[in-house]
């Protein structure tokens, strides 16, 4: 297995699973930015309907927690060899610092450890500097969680997926 | 005596501009006071079973805790999250969710609060938080 191969698959599930088919994701406006196998970033367009405090206008802590949690999500999905259906077991999150006004939120999360059930992940949420976090966190997810089937991916999907992805990595860049 | 005035906490909370967009009331009856997180399309994580995404489900339990704080302790600011452990107990059906949250411990700086979530059966929560919170106002936004 070539350790930082992004596979169409790959790309079609993020696409698929964390924006086409999670009505939560689309509401936040998230965003894949970039994958690699076993690690994913994301981000969140700043908005005002997300504030929390709003005399600061500081984004609430909850949008931090949707996103780490469907980026932890995603580390999994990119870890694992196979698709298949995941639940978070527990998410720990600590706050280091409010997150600044009028700026874009990211989180990078990588899956470090998968056993038979249970996959381990940590990730850190941050504006632009990865080293400065605004929060981080560690999630247990257990695997093969439930009866239902993995969501479908067409082939329509996959490549409509390839092409955003592309996009978002040029505009990254 | 007239030093005590009741905090009307769904105002406050109606004031959040997160709270309004997940939906989030807060039912107060007397000394007691029961979150709730109206059922939308929009938060939901996984269309397939259908179920509620675990980020809401984490806000909400959030939000669910900083109400009770500011419902049992009065402060000029809203407390602030330092950090939170979730655990999911149940998948979130596609319904309403209520929560109820305990203030644990209440330190001069810092508060501990156990929240819980459920929807139609209490004795069945379908995810528990335990939080702390810092109370004071510390830092605004980091300006650095």
């Amino acid at each position: 297995m070539a350790a930082d191969d992004i596979t169409q698959e790959h790309i079609a599930l993020m696409k698929d699973v964390l924006i086409q088919h999670v009505p939560h994701a689309r509401a936040l406006g998230m965003n894949v930015v970039n994958a690699r196998r076993g690690e994913g970033w994301l981000s969140v367009p700043y908005r005002e309907d997300l504030i929390g405090n709003p005399q600061t206008g500081v984004i609430h802590g909850g949008v931090i927690t949707s996103l780490l949690d469907n980026a932890c999500g995603i580390a999994v999905q990119l870890a694992l060899p196979e698709r298949m259906s995941i639940a978070t077991l527990d998410l720990r999150i600590d706050y280091m610092k409010p997150a600044t006004p009028k700026l874009d939120l990211m989180a990078h999360t990588h899956c470090y450890k998968v056993t038979t059930n249970i996959a381990f992940v940590r990730g850190t949420a941050y504006h632009s500097d990865e080293n400065d976090p605004i929060a981080t966190c560690v999630g247990t997810f257990m695997l093969a969680a439930n009866r239902a089937m993995p969501m479908p991916i067409t082939s329509e999907v996959a490549e409509e997926a390839a092409a955003l992805f592309k996009k978002n990595k040029d505009g990254a860049a | 005596m007239s030093e005590k005035v009741e905090r009307d906490i769904n105002a406050l909370m109606q004031a959040i501009p997160y709270a309004r967009f997940l939906g989030i009331t807060v039912d107060q009856r007397g000394n007691e006071i029961t979150t709730v997180m109206h059922f939308s399309e929009k938060l939901i994580g996984n269309p397939v079973l259908p179920a509620l995404h675990g980020g809401t489900i984490g806000a909400f339990l959030e939000t669910t805790a900083i109400a009770q704080l500011a419902f049992e302790i009065a402060g000029k600011s809203l407390p602030k999250p330092i950090g939170l452990t979730i655990d999911y107990l149940r998948s979130g059906r596609p319904v309403d969710t209520y929560g109820r949250a305990v203030i644990t411990k209440q330190g001069r700086r810092v508060a501990t609060v156990h929240a819980e979530a459920w929807q139609d059966d209490r004795s069945r929560p379908i995810a528990a938080a335990h939080g702390h919170f810092l109370l004071k106002p510390a830092d605004e936004p980091a300006g650095s």
